[in-house]
């Protein structure tokens, strides 16, 4: 028997004479009988000292960024991780809980969300915020679909500047809802296209969906742009970077109406692609349009204070077919990494991150903007800039890989008048030798033309 | 509740990280754009380690007690698991990276879709869904997107049995469908009958539970599949409850065209206070080509070394529904299920569902007699009570439940499924000792026992709680959310 599995053949015995069964197969009688007990052709069981050599193989043919710098970004970023972070969630009396139903026994789940969710207010300057969607990709087509429920709309306008999984992930969301999506470019300096925006933006729209700072690193104007949607009766959504706003106004003050992140950035490492978690928030009128779980606080029997799920009825489990979302199961694991990250960091550390970022990354660009062959396209940034290179860019990080360096991202796959392009990403992880040695090389390869 | 929170700990000037100082000349900051305020809290490094051990310590978990809740096999997470999945090779690992850097992770992908097509009959399997809801939610993107692309466009409805969870109506209705329900029959199935009467050519497909939420394996299922297809329809099934089915049967042979597994139940990788979880899903061949965008691919021969085996992520898939999520899943979670599957092996994988089905037959039998009983047969992974005997006296399931609390134990799944009155689903899984099972009968006899004898003790439950019940009503009627001053 699996060392996962108390029961002994003793054990199974007392049960099956309980019972009143010869078999274990006999209380396997509803199954056909030509169906039952397959032979299911699976690698022969292993050790714990097999499996975690196996694992370390697999682990090890990975290039992991400890061992290389890396410049890469584009909706997965490489941010500091406080050793903090990982104690906390490694607790088994958090990772081995199931959702905080039983509001009794689960005081510290339910507490660390509601911190949370301050805390995602806080940092986007939003009212109210959810207790945490699967990514920033499907927080951002929930948010889409939310626009749709609150404005009785039924068209969404996004960006070409709006990550492009992202916007796919809302066109598979909204196949079967009968939602139309306008996609509008962008201008010189690679923030929205205003007029094109005016435009798009009719009576059906019910929704701007922006994101800030854009896939290719610039600012947008928020402020503007939620004027233009409220004026045209539709909501401002906006899709933001957690560290940047660490130093930029919320896109609450800007006028935005839902607010979406990638929460990633904030106290999880890339894990190629996931576990991540959606940030969502918004104002208050449409709270009762929010997908997913809300925590509250209320008082108990004898008037102290506790947390609950609350609002549930816009959720599956009580509305079925009626609720706002189908979520069920969230992230509530990594929300509560972003919580003791963000409580770790705190007011300063916050600020200091995106900061050193800020400043790091407009170092790398000026110093590889001034190499002969290479320039840098688009207006402000924030962490990631568009370079164009003098050789071809899968050449360029081709030949940094060479030297050990992950390149930026290329960004042709996507834009095709980008072809000529890579997306640079530049955080505090990043210091001065590792940007000096990318600037070398870049100069390298530029002149080896 | 006795601990403050993080904004009733902070005081100004405290810090809790250093970073480094800044090693390059600073850039001018765009002093428009910037905010002027970031309220968030200042601790020290200790205090926050304090206040969320503190705050670990009013949980109740697998670690730290038996927690048979119902349809959602709270079994043992294993240790190591937690240990390979934070190994540097698959953490440390961004996900654009170029694929030849990252073989180890698209193996593991590749070959944990393989081992879940074999357990589930299924052959093609996306592990891009990163909760079970988003599972069902893919699986039933691809049945619409299957008779799409037939031109069959009238198909607006799906069928979900009334014992179904709550996220397949929801799901359904996300994909633009109109959620016809089909009654159950006296022994739990799904009613035959009322299914061919209900099933034409405007249904897309069936979603069912099987075992459903009754924890009994449907007894019509092969015809179940027969009417549903008979009438041009798809076979969705929810594989919450696979727990049962290890082993046993493969879904795929009978009669099931989409099936999402939870890596976070069946895969013994931890629920986390709510997720992260894992929702891949597997499907019929004919159906492979409608997987989430991009599906993990291998190619080229195994040489002496398996040189020539490269593993690649598949964009080239026109009819795909398109990606679900930002990028290939929630990874570390397959790490972990990985883990799972390579230790148990086909033989282990049967020894789980059986011990899960032995123990809960052992509690539907303790606690036969004590208990309702509304579908007197045997069960397999989970057994389903009613309170309605203690509800006469006063004592509903509510209470029950938070008796049990006082007496050590976490509740099972309450007022569900919803065609149970006063329901109680217990779900022990195959991790809980003989010993174990026996305290926990012996403490749902007491509440019995006290239902009728002294009420009050149970009705007034829980009392060994960091709080006494709470105030839902209040909490709903005037929302706080978030920490204010």
């Amino acid at each position: 028997m699996s060392s996962y599995i108390p029961n002994t053949e003793g054990d199974r015995a007392r049960i099956l004479d309980t019972l009143g069964a010869n078999t274990v197969e006999e209380l396997f009688e509803a199954v056909p009988a030509e169906k039952r007990y397959p032979s299911l052709e699976l690698p022969r069981p292993l050790s714990e000292i097999e499996v975690r050599k196996l694992l370390q193989g697999m682990a090890e043919k990975n290039a992991d960024l400890n061992h290389h710098p890396s410049f890469l970004g584009a909706g997965s970023y490489h941010h500091f991780v406080p050793s903090v972070v990982d104690h906390i969630i490694g607790r088994g009396e958090f990772y081995t809980a199931y959702t905080p139903y039983q509001p009794e026994v689960s005081q510290g789940t339910l507490a660390a969300i509601y911190e949370f969710q301050t805390m995602v207010c806080a940092l986007t300057g939003m009212d109210v915020a959810n207790a945490s969607m699967y990514d920033g990709a499907t927080a951002l087509a929930e948010a889409g679909l939310m626009a749709v429920r609150a404005t009785r709309r039924h068209k969404l306008v996004t960006m070409t500047s709006v990550h492009p999984t992202h916007r796919r992930v809302l066109a598979t969301y909204t196949q079967g809802m009968g939602v139309e999506i306008e996609e509008v470019g962008r201008a010189e300096d690679g923030s929205a296209d205003i007029p094109h925006v005016e435009r798009a933006l009719d009576g059906a729209a019910a929704a701007l969906m922006v994101q800030h700072p854009n896939f290719l690193g610039s600012m947008e104007d928020l402020a503007r742009l939620s004027e233009l949607a409220h004026g045209a009766g539709a909501l401002l959504v906006a899709s933001v970077d957690p560290v940047a706003l660490g130093m930029l106004k919320t896109p609450g003050e800007l006028g935005a109406d839902i607010v979406v992140a990638e929460g990633q950035c904030l106290g999880s490492p890339p894990s190629y692609g996931g576990p991540y978690v959606g940030l969502m928030a918004s104002r208050m009128k449409h709270l009762r349009q929010m997908p997913g779980r809300l925590v509250g606080m209320t008082t108990d029997t004898e008037g102290r204070r506790g947390f609950v799920l609350t609002l549930q009825p816009r959720e599956q489990h009580i509305r079925r077919e009626k609720a706002t979302s189908n979520i069920c199961s969230n992230e509530a694991l990594v929300a509560l990494a972003a919580a003791t990250y963000l409580a770790v960091m705190g007011k300063r550390g916050l600020r200091q991150v995106a900061e050193l970022c800020y400043h790091k990354a407009h170092y790398a660009a000026q110093q590889i903007a001034a190499l002969p062959g290479y320039e840098r396209l688009l207006g402000r940034f924030f962490k990631e800039f568009v370079i164009r290179t003098p050789v071809p860019p899968a050449e360029v990080n081709e030949r940094l890989w060479k030297k050990g360096i992950i390149g930026g991202y290329e960004l042709g796959k996507e834009y095709p008048d980008l072809g000529d392009c890579l997306l640079f990403c530049v955080t505090e992880m990043n210091n001065r030798d590792e940007i000096d040695l990318l600037v070398a090389s870049l100069k390298e390869i530029g002149i080896g033309k | 509740m006795t601990e403050s929170l993080l904004f009733e700990l902070s005081a100004p000037g405290r810090v809790g990280c250093r970073l480094p100082e800044l090693d390059v000349p600073q850039a001018a900051l765009p002093e428009e754009l910037l905010r002027e305020e970031l309220p968030l809290p200042e601790l020290s490094e200790g205090e926050v380690v304090r206040h969320f051990t503190r705050l670990s310590q009013l949980n109740f978990s697998v670690d730290t007690g038996f927690y048979p809740l119902g349809s959602c096999t709270m079994k043992y997470n294993p240790k190591m698991h937690e240990e390979v999945a934070r190994y540097a090779g698959f953490t440390q690992v961004h996900p654009w990276q170029d694929e030849s850097t990252v073989q180890g992770a698209l193996q593991l992908m590749y070959e944990l879709q393989g081992y879940l097509a074999e357990i589930t009959g299924l052959p093609a399997v996306s592990l891009q869904p990163v909760a079970g809801a988003h599972g069902e939610l893919t699986g039933m993107l691809i049945i619409r997107a299957y008779h799409q692309e037939r031109g069959d466009e009238g198909r607006s409805t799906v069928l979900v049995p009334d014992s179904a969870h709550g996220t397949n109506p929801a799901t359904a209705a996300m994909c633009g469908y109109r959620v016809v329900t089909v009654p159950s029959d006296a022994r739990g199935n799904i009613d035959v009958q009322e299914l061919g009467t209900l099933m034409d050519d405007s249904v897309a497909a069936i979603m069912l539970t099987n075992p459903n939420t009754l924890g009994l394996f449907d007894e019509h299922i092969l015809q179940v599949a027969e009417i549903v297809h008979g009438a041009g329809g798809l076979v969705y099934c929810d594989g919450a409850n696979m727990n049962a089915l290890l082993g046993v049967a493969r879904p795929g042979e009978l009669g099931t065209d989409v099936l999402h597994l939870n890596l976070h139940k069946t895969f013994s990788t931890p629920h986390g206070g709510g997720g992260p979880g894992g929702g891949g899903t597997a499907v019929t061949e004919e159906l492979s080509a409608f997987l989430p965008l991009p599906v993990v691919s291998r190619r080229g021969q195994d040489g002496a070394g398996g040189d020539g085996v490269e593993y690649y992520l598949d964009y080239e898939r026109p009819r795909s529904i398109g990606p679900v999520s930002g990028f290939y899943g929630n990874f570390g979670v397959m790490v972990k299920a990985y883990a799972y599957l390579r230790s148990l092996g086909a033989k282990g994988l049967r020894e789980v569902s059986e011990n899960a089905v032995l123990s809960a037959n052992y509690i539907l039998r303790g606690l036969r007699g004590y208990y309702d009983l509304p579908y007197d047969r045997s069960c397999l992974h989970e057994c389903v009570f009613s309170g309605k005997i203690q509800a006469k006296l006063g004592v509903h399931t509510l209470d029950i439940a938070k008796r049990l609390i006082d007496l050590g134990f976490h509740p099972p799944t309450v007022y569900f499924p919803l065609i149970v009155d006063e329901a109680l689903m217990i779900e022990p899984t195959e991790t809980e000792s003989l010993e174990t099972l026996d305290r926990f009968v012996e403490a749902m006899r007491q509440i019995a026992h006290e239902a009728e004898t002294e009420p009050e003790v149970v009705q007034g439950a829980p009392r060994n709680t960091p709080v006494s019940r709470l105030d839902e009503v209040g909490a709903a009627r005037k929302p706080n959310l978030r920490w204010q001053e």
